[in-house]
């Protein structure tokens, strides 16, 4: 039975280049990386010195808060390179993969039996745990705490993003071995939120709630579901897992392998022919993106979609979490009175002689141009018209930036995490950094809270 | 080497320079600058400030337009040089170039010291504070002339626009952190300091205080001012009049049309809010309607002062005086108004309301938007802070069913504690 959840506000920004639906293998990498700034609020303490040879799934850090919570590697060969940035803060570690890869064999547990200690003790092991997220402060969960429900989108609806239906095809064995396991670990429920229409390999999949939701991005992001499902309360505490990233649990639960392969999305109108390429964690983009090839020199390259991604550049490594790059074209030059003059290439949320509300369905070509300064909070009303969740958005955002820790409590950050800020970012006309006016907020309230 | 990257090296060459802001001001006015997104969203909306602004400006150009044919002809309507126009709002006898020449002559002088005056001040400070100059003050100064009769003396705008842009503004920090509106503010401003050039029977109609107490004496009363003092049957203003803004008054406020014109614009470009028009018109009808049926149940004897304007059909106060200005294009402004949906509402109404309010029962200027408006503005805060604390009411009602786990840790701990 699947309850049916409609969305009325957001903004469907649709853009030129999505990926076809298509898949290739990209070539093998020579040298795969995990991005640290991809583990938020995590201090790694290495276990691996540089030089040293690993396994696919060998631990290569663990968290200094966690000890039991380990990161390891997506595959085998040479931990070749440690990164490091001001005061020796590591950003990256770079492995040479072998030829033949070597896995390291975990022992499974068994699924109907085991307890939620053994599942997260052989979570936090394997090196699957990172892919939990939780809320309040949308960072990695903390294996401590019984979080009151899970909560699983399998919905796009983010510009250029991968498809989840497609990606998903014929993993249903790993997602409800993966659904399994997390069913131990809550007493509540695991909300699965798909789309009205599409096949879904979730329908049929035991021990979830399936919800049917339709509308406008942001329909498709987690925490718009949350909002509208059961929302965070303070002290309450939720998890999340992206799709993708539940089948990596899945395959780990049934073979004792960690498989870092999965099938990405190489967008944007940069790209000459955008499609979907299996991968693994950590490849370099460079593998994938010349294969489907560039039209221009200059471009943005990003880590995951528009809205909510992190830049990178062609030397750059996969995302931990990642199963979308887009490259759209810069936009760094001067546009003539392009503050008054119409506006029919761009996308807006208003009708100041700009004109996307005549064409809803055309498909636009943005670049990274900011179309204006960065200026104060002036216009009212604006971001409500995007924004779902039953939160003062504006209000929410003024809190933070004057760190007033009780209006932030109050006005519901726990709930939200940057990506829920996202449209409300790209409509500001005063060019505010929503998302990291909110990334900020959360650490400091989860520094201030412990 | 084109004119783009001449001001694009320029631009480089001068960054740390002290009037830097003041180049840029300029700059960005002619090119959207080159400014890429860093992370967060790689893409951005098509609007900005400058546009928001701009549209605003646009809309108030033909009220401005119309306030020159205006002057004109209530001059020399005056002066018994024309005789009162009467056909429907595309009369000749209005749109002559006689009238616009003589409105272009007074207002101009207005505009220009507006702007001046504001944005000289606006670029001393954001040179002081070394701050991008920000949009804010292009629609201020625009607003301050229309609001204003057409024979007030320059210099008292000066003063007037640095008192509103100093304190009204610029103490608060400038653009988007105002309590109350500038525009409103300069206005208040010359009202309190200099009440004989904003009231009366000889400021709105130019040459009015040139000739007081000579033989060729004019004078012009707003159709408020007859009303006010109970001279209705002198007033000889039609309907059609009012509306179409054939009446003598602030520069820019007698055209209802092109006001409302103006406003659907605002509301179809989703500039402006339209809660806040609406909700504001209904409050002006809702305590018109009041007082008209106070009049009706004879509570109000007829050689009372405050007769005529009580008495005054309920939707006419939309046409005169500058209610409808100050609906459209002051009470919207989004800075001091209310911030939430809701909010909108009870301020917009409590706008209307209260400027009805006013008009009547003010005996010694018969008018009340400005003063209505400028209360609002600061009231609003306290609105929005009752609509949020429904928010947050509800939150803490929701956290009374919070289910909370115990940590696993603590479950540990207190089995220790027992088997100790």
């Amino acid at each position: 039975m699947s309850k049916d959840i409609r969305i009325k506000k957001g903004l469907n920004i649709n853009l030129v280049g999505a990926a076809e639906q298509t898949t290739s293998k990209a070539v093998l990498s020579n040298v795969y990386a995990l991005n640290l700034d991809d583990f938020h609020g995590i201090t790694p303490k290495m276990l691996v010195k540089q030089g040293e040879e690993v396994k696919a799934g060998e631990p290569l850090f663990y968290n200094k808060n966690k000890e039991e919570m380990h990161f390891v590697s997506p595959v085998s060969g040479e931990l070749v390179e440690v990164v490091r940035g001001a005061r020796r803060r590591i950003l990256t570690l770079k492995v040479l993969a072998d030829k033949t890869q070597q896995y390291v064999q975990n022992k499974v547990p068994d699924l109907d039996a085991a307890d939620a200690a053994t599942i997260k003790t052989f979570l936090l092991q394997c090196g699957g745990w990172p892919f939990i997220k939780q809320r309040p402060f949308d960072v990695i969960a903390d294996p401590d705490v019984t979080p009151k429900a899970i909560f699983i989108s399998g919905y796009t609806s983010a510009p250029l993003a991968a498809e989840v239906n497609y990606v998903l095809r014929g993993k249903e064995q790993e997602l409800q071995a993966a659904i399994m396991a997390l069913s131990k670990l809550t007493p509540g429920k695991i909300h699965v939120t798909i789309g009205q229409t599409g096949i879904s390999p979730f329908t049929d999949l035991e021990g979830i709630e399936l919800h049917r939701i339709s509308g406008p991005h942001p329909a498709g992001l987690v925490g718009t579901q949350i909002n509208s499902i059961d929302p965070v309360n303070k002290g309450e505490s939720v998890w999340t897992i992206s799709p993708q990233d539940l089948v990596m649990l899945g395959e780990l639960l049934l073979t004792g392998k960690f498989n870092a392969e999965r099938t990405i999305a190489l967008a944007g109108s940069v790209i000459k022919s955008p499609q979907y390429y299996t991968t693994k964690i950590g490849a370099e983009i460079s593998t994938f993106l010349y294969a489907s090839g560039v039209k221009e020199d200059r471009f943005r390259l990003i880590n995951g979609d528009v809205l909510t991604g992190t830049r990178t550049n062609t030397e750059g490594y996969l995302g931990f979490y990642n199963n979308t790059v887009t490259a759209i074209p810069e936009g760094d030059d001067y546009e003539l009175f392009g503050w008054n003059k119409p506006v029919f290439n761009k996308i807006s949320t208003t009708r100041a002689l700009t004109f996307s509300w005549l064409q809803p369905k055309k498909k636009y070509d943005l670049n990274t141009n900011t179309n204006g300064e960065h200026r104060a909070f002036v216009v009212t009303g604006q971001y409500e018209e995007v924004f779902p969740l039953d939160i003062y958005p504006l209000q929410l955002l003024k809190a933070c930036m004057v760190k007033d820790l009780d209006e932030m409590e109050q006005l519901g950050l726990y709930e939200v995490a940057p990506e829920d800020f996202a449209l409300t970012e790209f409509v500001c006309i005063s060019k505010q950094p929503h998302q990291q006016i909110i990334r900020e907020g959360l650490d400091l309230l989860q520094k201030e809270l412990g | 080497m084109g004119l783009k990257e001449k001001l694009h090296t320029f631009r480089i060459k001068n960054q740390d320079k002290k009037w830097f802001p003041v180049f840029s001001g300029f700059h960005t006015f002619l090119f959207t600058p080159n400014e890429t997104t860093h992370n967060g969203t790689h893409i951005k909306g098509a609007d900005d400030l400058k546009r928001t602004m701009n549209t605003v400006v646009m809309s108030l150009v033909p009220c401005l337009i119309f306030g020159m044919f205006n002057t004109g002809y209530q001059h020399y309507l005056a002066l018994g040089e024309i005789e009162p126009v009467a056909n429907g709002f595309f009369s000749a006898g209005f749109w002559a170039m006689d009238n616009f020449l003589l409105g272009l002559w007074k207002v101009l002088p207005l505009v220009i010291v507006s702007y001046g005056v504001g944005l000289a001040i606006e670029f001393l400070f954001c040179v002081i504070k070394k701050h991008e100059i920000e949009e804010g003050y292009l629609v201020t100064g625009m607003l301050v002339p229309l609001i204003v009769p057409v024979d007030l003396p320059l210099w008292m705008l000066a003063v007037a626009v640095a008192f509103g842009v100093v304190i009204g503004k610029e103490v608060f920090g400038g653009t988007g952190m105002n309590i109350l509106n500038p525009a409103l503010t300069i206005r208040a401003f010359l009202f309190f300091a200099y009440p004989t050039w904003m009231s009366g029977d000889k400021v709105w109609v130019h040459g009015a205080v040139d000739t007081a107490g000579t033989a060729d004496a004019i004078s012009g009363e707003t159709v408020l001012g007859f009303l006010a003092q109970g001279r209705t049957a002198e007033m000889g203003y039609s309907l059609s009049d009012m509306f179409f803004g054939f009446i003598p008054g602030s520069i820019g406020e007698t055209s209802t049309l092109l006001i409302l014109l103006g406003g659907l614009f605002l509301v179809f470009s989703k500039i402006a809010s339209w809660r806040i028009m609406l909700s504001a018109v209904l409050g002006a009808l809702a305590m018109g309607l009041i007082f008209n049926s106070v009049v009706d149940a004879g509570w109000i004897p007829e050689y009372s002062k405050f007769y005529t304007l009580m008495s005054f059909e309920y939707w006419q106060h939309l046409l005169v005086g500058g209610l409808a200005f100050g609906i459209v294009f002051m009470a919207t402004d989004p800075v001091t108004g209310s911030q939430t949906n809701q909010g909108k509402w009870i301020y917009g109404f409590l706008i209307g309301f209260l400027s009805v309010m006013i008009r009547v029962f003010n005996p010694g200027y018969p008018e009340g938007v400005f003063l209505a408006i400028l209360l609002m503005n600061v009231f609003a805060p306290t609105i929005d802070h009752y609509v949020v604390r429904g928010n947050i009411k509800k939150r803490l009602k929701r956290l009374k069913t919070a289910t909370i786990y115990p940590k696993a840790s603590d479950e540990v701990d207190a089995l220790k504690t027992e088997t100790a």
